[in-house]
């Protein structure tokens, strides 16, 4: 293993910010995994420091493949950690809205430049991704749509889902979007938490990622059975409005098979106390997206289904 | 007459509630919209919209036709100063056109633009950032160019930006409405958080110069400055390099050759000077940044180049 500053940023009043990349192996540059670009991506760094924990293993025992070099960047932005910021903590611009990155532009431009130059060349890209909603989410795989990936190797993570997701005007910026651009087969791996750690969740996510380098001769490495991974898209799930707003309550579980008309959240009158809404799924499938903050605006997307 | 647009329960007894004054005289059914405060620290708008609908109260009989006034699209962040809606993570001009079925904020933008399609033009006026100050000027993409900059030129501002399409600006406001047919202006002046009444007053003024255009205003104007259009100049940029405190030593407006000094970097611990600022170019600088401190890559000033001027 070697450790190696990859980016560095002087700031006026804190210690210089140097971006710390983890590299296993050598030769061909087979994979890069990424963690907490946000500051409260705490999950997403934790997987990534297991992931420095079960390589630094699987190196010692000889089981990287002989032409193959991974990186793994547990966290970017540590600056916005360390003061409880989600945002690049001067301008609150996010840097994973600031791909490719422009060396001579705004400051978090310039650090997007300077971690995809070295993002870059990979065969596979792996973002330890969160959402913009506070929610939880079944552990799944997902990909953007720009025709370079194929959809088929999501199998390879073993997860129970992978999404397929045709991005938006704003995903254009994001490092999984410019990945593909530059030629890496890049996915995003939920982890269920963001903002605190979720060790069984954890544990799945690391699980996945070996799995999928073990399938793709990256390493050898015995993981425990995964599942025949679903490939959906995107469009095919179906968001779920709440019709009030109040106090939230979940009554169904991440993950759990729902039917039609099932009850999956009540939202009450956060000052007396009444029954406002229900919540009931229009169809039957999986529950892979809840939200979880106890209070509620009126059209949240508050559960997602895969029918 | 004051109409709601969009109205969502939060969740403690409250509502997010979208509003626009309607001004109406006359029957001509032309329809202008004056858009603002998308963004929270965004308040020259503010002033502006308060200018635009009290003038037309004073001076109703001179209206023909309909005068739209959206002064706050993001009503949560002006009162929390906020840029971005309060709790949520996308940039709200970044949401549009917005979808019925998507969450809390998408379905206000869909709302928005709804209501908005249809207008004979909009302006949406926005103010810069906390960190910088700008001329007024109106900012158009090339492949709307051909369409809007006549109405720019009616606008009194002092420069035409015509910048490159992006696929990431397809989500806002302006290329929504622009794509359904709506012509939309964007403005950009002054500075966040502040109000320049110089330049509410240079806008007002080609706010009703543009009505009289459009046949909706039968009242006074006053003349409209010739703005300088991009097309043929080039922009210089001069990021800083160092980290520090920026204290300018051009001022906003200022004509400057390529290499004069513009400003320091400096380190109030080490009493150094970490970095010269310079200009790019020849030019007039027409962005300088308003907020002292800086990173490596924190924009210090723009500088508009001379036609057929070459930056080195």
């Amino acid at each position: 293993m070697k450790k190696k500053i990859l980016f560095s940023l002087k700031s006026p009043y804190r210690e210089q910010l140097d971006v710390i990349g983890f590299r296993f192996g050598h030769g061909r540059k087979s994979l890069a995994i990424v963690g907490a670009m946000r500051g409260n991506e705490v999950q997403q760094m934790y997987v990534c420091s297991r992931m420095v924990q079960a390589l630094k293993k699987l190196e010692s025992e000889g089981k990287i493949a002989d032409d193959a070099e991974i990186l793994v960047v547990p966290c970017v932005n540590y600056y916005s950690m360390n003061i409880g910021k989600r945002f690049w903590a001067m301008d609150n611009t996010d840097i994973n809205r600031m791909f490719p990155g422009y060396d001579l532009g705004e400051t978090t431009q310039r650090i997007a430049d300077g971690v995809f130059s070295k993002f870059q060349g990979y065969e596979y890209g792996i973002q330890l991704a969160s959402f913009y909603q506070p929610g939880i989410f079944l552990p799944h795989v997902k990909m953007m749509d720009t025709g370079f990936t194929d959809p088929e190797i999501m199998k390879d993570f073993g997860l129970e889902f992978g999404i397929v997701r045709k991005p938006r005007p704003y995903d254009t910026t994001t490092l999984n979007y410019n990945w593909q651009i530059w030629e890496t087969k890049a996915f995003s791996v939920y982890a269920n938490a963001t903002d605190e750690i979720d060790v069984k969740a954890a544990d799945e996510a690391v699980n996945a990622i070996l799995r999928f380098m073990d399938n793709r001769g990256i390493v050898t490495s015995k993981t425990p059975p995964g599942y025949i991974t679903e490939i959906i898209d995107e469009d095919m799930t179906k968001q779920i409005q709440s019709e009030a707003a109040g106090l939230f309550f979940r009554v169904t579980e991440i993950g759990k098979t729902v039917e039609h008309g099932d009850v999956l959240g009540r939202i009450y009158d956060p000052l007396d106390g009444e029954l406002v809404a229900e919540i009931r799924t229009p169809v039957s499938g999986t529950v892979y997206f809840a939200y979880n903050s106890p209070l509620i605006n009126a059209k949240t997307v508050c559960f997602k289904v895969i029918k | 007459m004051v109409e709601t647009v969009a109205s969502i329960p939060l969740a403690v007894h409250e509502s997010l509630t979208i509003q626009k004054r309607r001004i109406q005289n006359g029957k001509n059914q032309t329809r202008l919209s004056l858009v603002t405060g998308t963004h929270g620290d965004e308040l020259e708008g503010q002033y502006l919209a308060y200018m635009i609908g009290s003038f037309m109260d004073a001076h109703m009989d001179r209206l023909n036709g309909i005068i739209d006034i959206y002064p706050a699209l993001n009503p949560m962040g002006i009162d929390s100063i906020t840029r971005g809606i309060p709790m949520f993570d996308l940039d709200m001009n970044r949401v549009f056109p917005g979808t019925k079925r998507g969450t809390m904020v998408e379905v206000i933008c869909s709302s928005i633009v709804d209501d908005l399609s249809g207008s004979d033009v909009c302006i949406d006026v926005h103010s810069s950032n906390i960190f910088l100050k700008e001329i007024p000027q109106v900012r158009i993409s090339v492949p709307t160019a051909k369409t809007l900059v006549p109405y720019a030129k009616m606008l009194n501002v002092d420069f035409v930006w015509i910048h490159d399409a992006a696929t990431v600006l397809e989500s806002t406001l302006a290329h929504t409405l622009n794509s359904r047919g709506t012509k939309t202006l964007v403005v950009e002046m002054g500075v966040g958080m502040r109000i320049t009444k110089e330049y509410c007053q240079q806008l007002f003024d080609g706010v009703l110069n543009l009505m009289k255009e459009l046949g909706m205003w039968k009242g006074e104007t006053s003349p409209v400055r010739e703005p300088i259009i991009s097309e043929g100049h080039k922009v210089g940029f001069v990021n800083s390099d160092a980290a520090g405190i920026f204290v300018p030593c051009a001022s906003f407006g200022d004509t400057v050759k390529q290499g004069d000094h513009i400003g320091d970097v400096i380190d109030p611990l080490t009493s150094k000077v970490v970095e010269r600022a310079l200009a790019v170019c020849d030019g007039m600088i027409f962005t300088l940044r308003e907020y002292p401190v800086v990173y490596g890559g924190s924009l210090l000033a723009r500088i508009l180049q001379p036609v057929g001027g070459e930056k080195s």
